[in-house]
């Protein structure tokens, strides 16, 4: 087993805000691996404590990205070792154009013909970005948005892929559409960190999940296992379970919001 | 009688929006109104003078080196005290702008003393050309087009280069330009040296038409900072188009009403605008997102 990405007991710290609790990771080579929890467990703080974001943090704990530790690295160079990252809230440029923020994308690299390939091969993901190319990012609709933040953070030719919540805000049917790209995605050869609070979805795409609350993974396995789990049935995949007049447990779908 | 005021008016004008375009430049990567912009320049400017009076050495020789002292000290501003400043809020960093500002015009008294000196330009103030009745400096002239110029290559760089864009990217979203592997310190190093070169450009202009003195730079960049206001602060074509505007407005108000006040008309504009539309002419009026 080759770990792309080894997370070692981190304890990152807001202030005083005691936000992830002791976390360990291991992403493989190759994998999709999700990372399930509510509002406020701390899954953004996962992925911006990867992408040093938070100063001086963290605060206890390893990170380890292809065989390098990175915690304690610059933003820029973290990035640079091949990490594309599509954060909450999109933050895509607003007023550059769709192209230009792909150009952002790979301001690391240098030869034109390249990332103009690249570009082609990000249109081919999301034919919709061709068409809006010369327009304002900022005017792209939130689905729109989403496909271009995706594409934004593949320019850079990254090993591994951290997707903050891309379902957000989408109809379904848009969520189905970008989770398909996302599995070919990973069938190109990237390796997919996948923060969801559709739990339903991201299950379906990917090979490992963890469940976090309040700073901690309280479960974790493959997809399939985490899927017969109860807990994860109730609490994320809408599945109440009751006890049937008959005596045995049934699961019926329980009404949820999102 | 207007036309030749509009026409004087649109020369001074030109070192307003200069001086508006450059303090615009920072203003949008980090939010900081640079008051030292215009002693940044005035130290540039003494650099020119020693070159082309003290050492005798060619216009251009004066010219290049100005502008590469410029460069250096826009860099090192940004990377010795602006970088430095852990958690800063803008309140500070204006405090540092100032402080530096007062450290520049210490330097320069200290070195060169507040005599008035004359820096010699190739363009003359006194030769003149007649454009329908208008009569216009060649000093004029070369200041106008120095303007022109500079918005052109400026226009350029931050729409067809890999380096403007990611200006443009980090002064949009900085935390979107990290993680993009844009460099954004580094950027906006750059920023701050290109704010000073055009800071420099102002004062070489500016040194011939008045003197070169310590003081030189305070009242232009006041107008300046005006100039930006009314433009809105973010918009670089607003800077431009306010620091022309205040050079003719001001022009004619002290030719048509009072010359005594002539000066107080900058302020009146940044209290009209504020009061009417507080995004400028072409700003935006941003309402920062949480
Ligand atoms: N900048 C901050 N300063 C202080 N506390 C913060 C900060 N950012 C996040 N927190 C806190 O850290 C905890 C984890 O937040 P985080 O954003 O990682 O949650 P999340 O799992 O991504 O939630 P969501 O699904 O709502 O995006 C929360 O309690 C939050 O209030
Ligand atoms: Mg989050």
């Amino acid at each position: 087993m080759s770990a792309l990405l080894q997370i070692k007991n981190i304890e990152t710290y807001y202030g005083l805000v005691y936000a992830l609790r002791g976390v360990s990771l291991n992403i493989e080579q190759g994998s999709i691996t999700t990372i399930l929890g509510n509002n406020g467990a701390g899954k953004t703080t996962i992925l911006n404590s990867i992408a040093g974001l938070i100063d001086d943090q963290p605060e206890k704990g390893e990170i380890w990205f292809d065989g390098k530790k990175i915690n304690g690295m610059k933003t820029v160079k973290i990035i640079g070792m091949g990490i594309g990252y599509a954060p909450e809230g999109r933050q895509i440029f607003n007023e550059l154009t769709v192209k230009e923020n792909l150009e952002m994308g790979a301001y690391s690299r240098s030869n034109r013909k390249e990332i103009s390939d690249d570009i082609d091969k990000m249109f081919r993901y999301f034919p919709v970005l061709e068409e809006r190319s010369k327009q304002l990012a900022g005017t792209l609709s939130g689905g729109e948005q989403q496909m271009l933040a995706i594409s934004r953070a593949l320019m850079s030719r990254p090993k591994m892929l951290m997707l903050d919540e891309p379902s957000l805000g989408l109809s379904p049917i848009l969520v189905k559409e970008i989770f398909g790209i996302i599995k070919t995605i990973n069938e190109d050869g990237v390796t997919i960190l996948l923060v969801e609070q559709n739990a339903n979805m991201a299950l379906s795409i990917a090979h490992y999940g963890y469940i976090l609350e309040n700073g901690r993974f309280v479960t974790s396995g493959s997809s399939e296992k985490l899927r017969e789990n109860d807990d994860v049935k109730e609490f994320y995949l809408g599945l109440k379970s009751e006890t049937s007049v008959k005596g045995y447990q049934r699961y019926k779908r329980k009404k949820r919001w999102n | 009688m207007t036309g030749q005021l509009i026409i004087s008016g649109l020369t001074i004008g030109s070192i307003y929006a200069m001086l508006a375009l450059a303090m615009s430049i920072i203003y949008k990567a980090s939010e900081i109104p640079n008051f030292a912009q215009g002693d940044m320049g005035m130290i540039s400017t003494y650099i020119a003078y020693m070159i082309l009076v003290v050492h005798g050495w060619p216009f251009w020789m004066a010219f290049a080196g100005a502008m590469i002292f410029a460069v250096i000290l826009g860099f090192l501003f940004e990377f010795l005290f602006i970088r430095r400043a852990k958690e800063p809020n803008i309140l500070n960093l204006i405090i540092v702008t100032l402080g530096f500002q007062l450290f520049l015009y210490g330097m320069t008294g200290w070195r060169w003393g507040s005599d008035q000196r004359r820096l010699g330009m190739p363009f003359s103030e006194t030769d003149t050309i007649n454009v329908g009745g208008v009569v216009i400096s060649h000093l004029g002239v070369a200041t106008i087009l120095t303007s022109i110029i500079i918005m052109v290559m400026l226009w350029f760089f931050l729409s067809r280069t890999k380096l403007g864009l990611a200006m443009k990217a980090v002064q949009q979203n900085p935390m979107a330009a990290e993680i993009n592997g844009i460099p954004k310190d580094r950027i906006l190093g750059i920023s701050f040296a290109i704010s000073s070169v055009i800071g420099a450009m102002a004062g070489m202009m500016i040194a011939p038409i008045t003197t070169l003195d310590p003081n030189m730079m305070w009242d232009p960049l006041m107008k300046g900072f005006a100039a930006a206001v009314l433009g809105g602060m973010t918009s670089l074509p607003g800077a431009i188009i306010g620091g022309y505007l205040l050079g003719i407005i001001e022009n004619l108000f002290g030719f048509y009403v009072s010359l005594e006040f002539k000066s107080v008309v900058a302020f009146l504009i940044i209290v009209l605008v504020l009061v009417f539309k507080p995004a400028g002419i072409l700003g935006h009026h941003y309402v920062r997102k949480v």
